[in-house]
């Protein structure tokens, strides 16, 4: 365990900083409380199932995702698929920070 | 409450644009200049509240619209960001602004003759990004292929609508390039400061009078510092 959060701290923000990061935009960009982004799980709906995640709101979270991560999310990853569930958003928001 | 003032155009000739404010003649003299596009509209009520509370403790100010912005007739598509700046220049001298207070991406256009702020200022490619996925994430809903790419190589030298703003090419290759920098004389206020969630990102429009009040004691602060 050691090994793998020392890896991490030099490689970039570790798997719970994204995490951490990922509800705090969620919660900002949609409006949410903090309450209900803390208490979201891999298979909290999110595209189809949070009425405050129209397209528009889609195309202002992805961007927000670039810009507090430092990554860049090509229009070819979006799919509803990494939009489906919240799990689904934070593994390709994972692989994009260990990518980038 | 509202009032017109003489704003230069792209052309070289001045038209005429609103301005809200509150002015009675008072020592210190607030510009405001909001966040250009769909920003402008998320936070005017907040922006209208900043301004209430400024009145409120001695401070004039002043909310010029720039060309092709919230009231103005003036076509969007002619505008161009060294325009807005030169705009923005006229009205501080207009209205005989002493500091300017400029919001996300009017901080791009803030005079650096005058002492300031810029609050959470934002980088005019990611504007320029946000709006181009807009559009392409609605054309794909709508079963059409256009990619961000192809839209910006268009973009950039036929103009663009993008997400219902329609952008003039010199506009589009402004944020595709600009790297911009704050003048030296303008402090820079992140969201962190002013604590809550970032009115802007908000999909409805909202206003939060805790984000004002903290805000404004910033700028007071420095004002009677």
């Amino acid at each position: 365990m050691t090994a793998d959060t020392a890896s991490a701290a030099k490689t970039g923000p570790s798997r719970s900083e994204i995490d951490q990061t990922l509800r705090a935009i969620l919660r900002d960009v949609l409006g949410l409380d903090q309450a209900q982004v803390d208490g979201f799980d891999g298979e909290t709906g999110l595209f189809g199932h949070l009425p405050e995640l129209d397209s528009m709101a889609v195309a202002g979270l992805l961007t927000e995702i670039e810009d507090r991560l430092d990554i860049v999310i090509e229009d070819e990853d979006v799919d509803g698929e990494m939009l489906e569930t919240y799990g689904g958003l934070l593994a390709f928001t994972e692989a994009k920070v260990v990518e980038g | 409450m509202y009032v017109s003032w003489p704003c230069p155009l792209p052309d070289g000739s001045t038209g005429e644009e609103m301005a809200l404010r509150f002015d009675e003649d008072r020592s210190r003299r607030l510009l405001m200049i909001p966040p250009l596009f769909d920003e402008a509209n998320k936070f005017r009520h907040q922006l209208v509240e900043i301004m209430r509370r400024f009145d409120a403790n001695g401070v004039d100010c002043f909310l010029p619209d720039l060309p092709g912005c919230n009231e103005s007739t003036a076509p969007l598509a002619d505008q161009s960001i060294a325009g807005w700046r030169a705009a923005a220049i006229a009205a501080a001298a207009y209205f005989g602004a002493t500091h300017v207070f400029a919001v996300r991406s009017g901080g791009w256009l803030v005079p650096d003759t005058l002492p300031g702020w810029i609050y959470a200022l934002v980088k005019p490619r990611q504007v320029l990004r946000g709006m181009l996925r807009a559009r392409s994430l609605a054309a794909r809903e709508a079963g059409v292929d256009e990619s961000s790419e192809n839209l910006l190589a268009c973009g950039r030298q036929e103009g663009l609508t993008l997400a219902g703003w329609d952008l003039g090419a010199t506009l589009i290759r402004e944020l595709d390039e600009g790297e911009f920098v704050p003048p030296a004389n303008a402090v820079t206020i992140e969201q962190g400061k002013v604590g809550g969630k970032p009115l802007w990102l908000r999909a409805e429009n909202d206003h939060d009078p805790a984000q004002a009040d903290a805000l404004v004691g910033i700028i007071l602060a420095r004002l009677a510092g």
